[in-house]
């Protein structure tokens, strides 16, 4: 059997993804993942013993270039995307009581 | 549904020789869109037309001085709304990027600007890519060509769908999952998700970084090695692009297949595929069998791992990658409650539809403390043993054939109500992005309600031109469109 998702494990994890969930949608999230990962449990049936994760297809190495600026000033750009800004800055609610 | 137009390498060949211009062109491919899109809706944004016909007139100039000499100069091309196009609005679909207009164009849409394509605009998609009929698009239903009570496939539904309806001859695509070949499938289009690596992935917005590729969709297999030799290539803005010496892919449009082995994935033809579509595939089999290539079933091991394996890695990058959308340098914002991060949980909250917001959660909950090994790295082992069983196969087989999916499409609103379901039905898709490798999605046949029928070839890593050939020397034979049920093509 999969791990037992409880709608404590869902405040958990929401509080991990930044995400607000009201009580139906933390109920939904709870059917959901526990459906999921009853499923996924299928992933124990094999045996990966002494099997290295795989997290690159290819053999890159480390990739270096030099750290030169190639790109043209774009602040106006860059700040004419963000909701709220404040000279030439980028604007956030209070952080620090 | 449809428009009659030619296909791209031959428009621009027309362009070339001075029998039509570009902006001509682009007037007829805006008029299309203008008859066409109100039902099918596979564009989210357009670009005004004072602003094309500048664009249009810039390209003519370059073709009539002689510096744009390629296959693409001139053609109109459709961008998935994942991909950055400097000063055009790029959303994801997503109620989170609604107003996003990005100061940079990614990598592949510079590479086509640069060979004198017309990019005329951004199609719809699932919402950041996750789902498999554009159902979770927040903006826009596209409707699929064939049928319009049917949905295109997804993720890159509004690209194929624009393809399909012949709004636009070429269009880029993304492929994590399939989101290029079972939309290609379900449309009656020819779609290719390239060996990671081979596009840039600069500018495509992540949704899940080890497995995404930019890809292209057209009307054909020429059209599709013509967009992808344009915009392959190594990148240092992208530190997982390749060094490849052989992107040549349109000379690989060759009609030879003799000799050629291809095996089918016995797993590919069992239980849960339609009728119709086992049919076809090997009805495919014997016109490649005809054409002299050999063709075989055998086993394809560890099949049924793929989809755990692809959601949980899948969701894991994708919880990573869609940190970003916090409500502060761009996108959504929520009316400010009480602090920081009251507003991030906000804004990300109203902003993300139901499909982003489980797999968000997934990811999170599969790389936390204590459930990473067990869920992630078992993923990632599971992973690597795909890969090998792949490696395997082809030292056997030059391709393997199969089902791009295992039904037609849907009609609209009945996938979304199971979201397990439909992850599901990404069985002959999913494993070729945990693998890397390259694949294209071909028309090969109509099921009895009259919708298309899209076949899978796969090759191994780098094999794209053995893909392209065979997938060529298949369309030309078969000639799969020209035998459309009555009513659709004109």
């Amino acid at each position: 059997m999969a791990e037992t998702i409880t709608l404590e494990t869902i405040d958990y994890v929401s509080i991990l993804a930044k995400l607000k969930l009201t009580p139906e949608e933390t109920e939904q999230a709870r059917g959901d993942m526990q459906k999921l990962l009853d499923y996924v449990e299928k992933l124990n049936e094999l045996d990966t013993d002494g099997v290295e994760p795989m997290t690159h297809l290819f053999p890159y190495g480390n990739v270096f270039r030099e750290d030169t600026v190639t790109n043209q000033e774009a602040r106006t750009e860059m700040l004419a995307n963000a909701p709220k800004t404040k000279d030439g800055q980028y604007l956030v609610p209070k952080t620090i009581e | 549904m449809t428009q009659k137009t030619i296909a791209a390498t031959a428009l621009s060949r027309e362009i070339r020789e001075h029998k039509r211009s570009v902006r001509e062109t682009a007037l007829e491919t805006l008029k299309n869109i203008q008859t066409l899109d109100v039902s099918v809706g596979a564009f989210l944004t357009v670009l005004p037309e004072e602003e094309l016909l500048a664009k249009a007139d810039a390209i003519q100039k370059k073709i009539d001085d002689g510096t744009l000499t390629g296959p693409l100069a001139g053609v109109p091309v459709a961008v998935k709304d994942n991909i950055c196009t400097k000063n055009l609005r790029t959303t994801c679909a997503s109620k989170i990027l609604e107003t996003f207009v990005p100061p940079y164009s990614a990598t592949a849409v510079e590479q086509l600007e640069a060979a004198g394509a017309l990019i005329v605009g951004k199609t719809n998609m699932d919402e950041f890519a996750m789902g498999s009929t554009t159902e979770t698009s927040a903006f826009l239903q596209t409707r699929n060509p064939w049928n319009l009570e049917h949905v295109p496939g997804g993720s890159s539904g509004g690209s194929c769908a624009a393809v399909a309806a012949k709004e636009v001859p070429l269009a880029l695509g993304s492929d994590t999952g399939g989101s290029i070949r079972q939309p290609s499938a379900f449309c009656g289009v020819t779609g290719i998700k390239p060996t990671y690596g081979t596009v840039s992935r600069y500018g495509l917005i992540a949704y899940a970084s080890s497995l995404d590729q930019i890809g292209p969709v057209a009307q054909n297999v020429s059209d599709c090695a013509a967009l992808l030799e344009a915009i392959a290539g190594h990148d240092p803005k992208d530190a997982t692009s390749l060094q490849r010496q052989d992107c040549q892919f349109s000379a690989a449009c060759v009609q030879d297949v003799k000799g050629m082995k291809i095996g089918i994935p016995e797993a590919y033809l069992q239980e849960g595929l339609d009728e119709d579509i086992r049919e076809a595939i090997l009805k495919a089999a014997d016109t490649f069998r005809a054409l002299g290539a050999q063709v075989e079933t055998f086993p394809l091991p560890l099949t049924e791992y793929a989809i755990p394996a692809y959601y949980l890695i899948a969701s894991a990058e994708a919880s990573s990658n869609l940190a970003r959308f916090d409500g502060v340098k761009y996108g959504y914002r929520a009316p400010e409650g009480e602090g920081l991060h009251e507003m991030y949980k906000r804004s990300r909250s109203q902003g993300f539809g139901p499909e982003v917001k489980r797999r968000i959660m997934l990811g999170s909950f599969v790389l936390s403390a204590g459930y990473y090994d067990a869920y992630y790295l078992k993923a990632l082992r599971t992973r690597a043993l795909i890969r090998e069983s792949y490696t395997k196969a082809f030292r056997t087989y030059d391709l393997l054939l199969a089902p791009a999916y295992p039904t037609t499409a849907p009609k609209l609103g009945v996938s979304l109500e199971d979201p397990l379901k439909m992850y599901l039905g990404d069985i002959h898709t999913v494993s070729v992005n945990l693998a890397g490798l390259p694949a294209i999605s071909v028309p090969c046949g109509f099921d009895r309600q009259g919708l298309p029928i899209g076949m899978q070839l796969i090759g191994d890593a780098f094999a794209e031109k053995t893909l392209i050939r065979a997938a060529y020397t298949f369309e030309q034979a078969a000639d799969v469109l020209a035998a459309a049920p009555a009513g659709k093509e004109d």
